[in-house]
């Protein structure tokens, strides 16, 4: 199978933010960056279904600046076979006109399947490949939590709020993946030193109109510091009383 | 005046509780804008249409109701493009939906149909005029956005229980909407799997029950639903090293990779609190923590935590809850 995905690059997960001087984006400095994690489920999800299938085409998309690159050279480190950079100079807040620059991109690629991230850690929207499936016609599965091909049909798990829905579809096709599908394995040494032989092309996006801006961006208020109110089953009745009487839940 | 159209989400013959929440943010939105009407959408099974009345009682003026066998199911193309259809021909200012599995799903694809700009997962619409600002958590909740929205009409999906539902009585109309069918290839769903009956859904639970590793063993899980038991109606959550193991099903992890949260107690049994837990629950009124490490991270943020083996305290504190509850 010819399988895109398109990958994002966001900040750890695990860092401490700090809001930059502008007011309107996070302070970059000392942050360490990678492929996003939906996404890098989504590019080990590619790497089976190829596997499995006994071959195919591995493509990795990112629209960003040049420092995008390094999340495409570590996905082609695990094993995809070629890479597209989209140069902008940021990433706009748009994920509609993201999904027109990869939509463009995408549309006479001639891929069977285009896997993406249920959502990005940093937007947190989900919205670009859904959207994408939309611009391209073709049908999109959304937040699989389960996925395989079969003589050319997918095959999906989706969790609903307390159910879950199988789904078959034709492809080509657009998925984007929840947990539970792939963790994406680290690059072997060897991986690491045929990236960077593979080929990376680099072009000019087409974002078009911007309708969604950042306006601002500010820290969450702190919780108050935690307490330990005792030790063991003594400590029971006490939680029980301070359940009552002063978080008023019973 | 601008009218604002609204996905009025039913699963079955039932209207879900963030069909009620995304009716009163487009009312409210509506009133800011200058009073225009609220239109929502309700698309099911024939006798969907009963519900209509139960909408109106939270602000919209007219219910548009789509019946087909189509919607027995998740016909999530169709329903797309019946909405999106819609709200071409109304000149609508916004489309507003939840930000549930159905309205995350069919967010981004009405939004693509109508070239609009869309907001997902907003908890705070906080203003409108030429263009509409919104407040979005981002970064698995550790930085609130402001987004602003130019053009029109805009899609924005509320995040589950962000906008509590406000009774605001109306009598509303009440219209047919045909259903239009999709164009090209779609998806077929083969079957559905119900989860655990009895038990509220983690996105609408006020109380939640949370297990950890920390259990040890999957067979101790139910001490977890015992404590659920006692609370009345409690959800049951996971973290990911729990989910991983297979002693809880995927659909029950919380965090940044699982469901987010906000309940008004969260009870962390044998949790490390992980920072991608953490993501997904921090938000929640008040947390509870039991952790025989008192070094553990989740006491950082336990308002309440107890130091101890979770196999005994968990046992009595559901004798303790089920006393201190047994006028209910
Ligand atoms: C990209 C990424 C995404 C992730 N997403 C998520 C996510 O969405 N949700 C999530 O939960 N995790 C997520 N994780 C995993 C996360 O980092 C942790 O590994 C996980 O949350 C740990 O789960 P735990 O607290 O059950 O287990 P542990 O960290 O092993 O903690 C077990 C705790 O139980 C305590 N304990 C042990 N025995 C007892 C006893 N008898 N009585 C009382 N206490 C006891 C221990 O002191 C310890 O604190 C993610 C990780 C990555 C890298
Ligand atoms: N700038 C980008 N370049 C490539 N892929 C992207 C980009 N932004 C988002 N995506 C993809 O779209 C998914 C959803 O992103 P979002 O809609 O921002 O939550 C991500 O997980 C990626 O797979």
């Amino acid at each position: 199978m010819k399988i895109a995905v398109c990958i994002k690059r966001t900040p750890d997960s695990e860092s401490r933010f700090k809001i930059a001087a502008s007011g309107a984006a996070i302070d970059e400095a000392g942050l360490k960056f990678d492929i996003d994690d939906f996404a890098s489920y989504a590019v080990e999800a590619a790497l089976q279904l190829n596997e499995k299938a006994g071959g195919g085409e591995s493509v990795v998309i990112a629209l960003g600046p040049d420092n995008v690159q390094e999340a495409l050279r570590k996905a082609m480190s695990m094993g995809v076979d070629r890479a597209v950079h989209l140069k902008v100079d940021a990433v706009p807040a748009d994920g509609i006109a993201v999904a027109k620059a990869l939509a463009a991109e995408l549309k006479d690629g001639g891929y069977d399947l285009v896997l993406f991230g249920k959502h990005a850690f940093d937007s947190s929207a989900g919205v670009v490949g859904t959207a994408v499936a939309e611009l391209l016609g073709v049908p999109c599965v959304t937040a699989a939590s389960q996925l395989s091909v079969d003589g050319g049909k997918g095959i999906a798990r989706r969790e609903l709020e307390g159910a879950a829905e199988m789904v078959s579809f034709p492809l080509p096709a657009v998925v984007t993946i929840d947990e539970g599908v792939a963790r994406p394995r680290y690059p072997s040494l060897k991986g690491i030193m045929a990236a960077k032989k593979k080929p990376l092309e680099s072009k000019p996006a087409q974002l078009g109109a911007i309708r969604v801006t950042l306006q601002k961006a500010e820290l969450p208020p702190e919780r108050p510091a935690g307490r330990i109110i005792g030790e063991g089953v003594a400590a029971v009745p006490e939680l029980v009383r301070l359940l009552q009487t002063e978080a008023k839940v019973i | 005046m601008a009218n604002i159209l609204v996905f009025a989400e039913s699963r079955g013959s039932d209207l879900r509780k963030v069909a009620f929440e995304a009716v009163t943010a487009a009312r409210a939105l509506a009133d800011a804008t200058g009073g225009g009407e609220v239109h929502a959408v309700l698309a099911g099974p024939a006798g969907i249409g009963a519900r209509a009345g139960d909408l109106g009682k939270f602000g919209a003026d007219a219910v548009l109701v789509a019946e087909s066998s189509d919607f027995e199911k998740f016909a999530r193309e169709s329903l797309a493009a019946t909405i999106a259809e819609k709200a071409k021909s109304g000149g609508y200012r916004a489309v507003i939906l939840g930000f549930s599995a159905q309205g995350r799903d069919l967010g981004p694809r009405i939004a693509a149909r109508l070239d609009a700009p869309i907001a997902s997962d907003v908890t705070e619409i906080v203003s409108s005029g030429d263009t509409i600002t919104v407040k979005h958590p981002g970064y698995a909740n550790k930085v609130m956005l402001t987004l602003v929205l130019s053009g029109s009409p805009v899609v924005i999906s509320v995040r589950p229980s962000a906008f509590t539902a406000k009774e605001n009585a109306k009598t509303a109309r009440s219209e047919t909407l045909a259903p239009v069918a999709a164009s090209g290839a779609t998806i077929t769903v083969t079957s559905v799997e119900e989860g655990a009956r009895g038990r509220p859904d983690l996105g609408d639970a006020s109380i939640i029950i949370s297990g950890g590793r920390g259990l040890k063993a999957a067979e101790n899980f139910k001490l977890v639903e015992e404590l659920a038991d006692a609370f009345g109606h409690a959800a049951v959550g996971a973290t990911r090293a729990v989910t991983d193991d297979g002693w809880r099903p995927h659909s029950d992890q919380i965090g940044q990779t699982g469901r987010q949260v906000s309940p008004q107690l969260y009870v962390a049994v044998g949790i490390s609190g992980a920072i991608q837990h953490l993501a997904g629950m921090r938000t929640s009124k008040t947390i509870v923590a039991i952790n025989k490490d008192k070094e553990a991270p989740i006491f950082k943020i336990a308002d309440y935590g107890i130091v101890g083996d979770v196999l005994d305290v968990v046992p009595a504190l559901t004798a303790a809850i089920k006393e201190a509850r047994k006028d209910h």
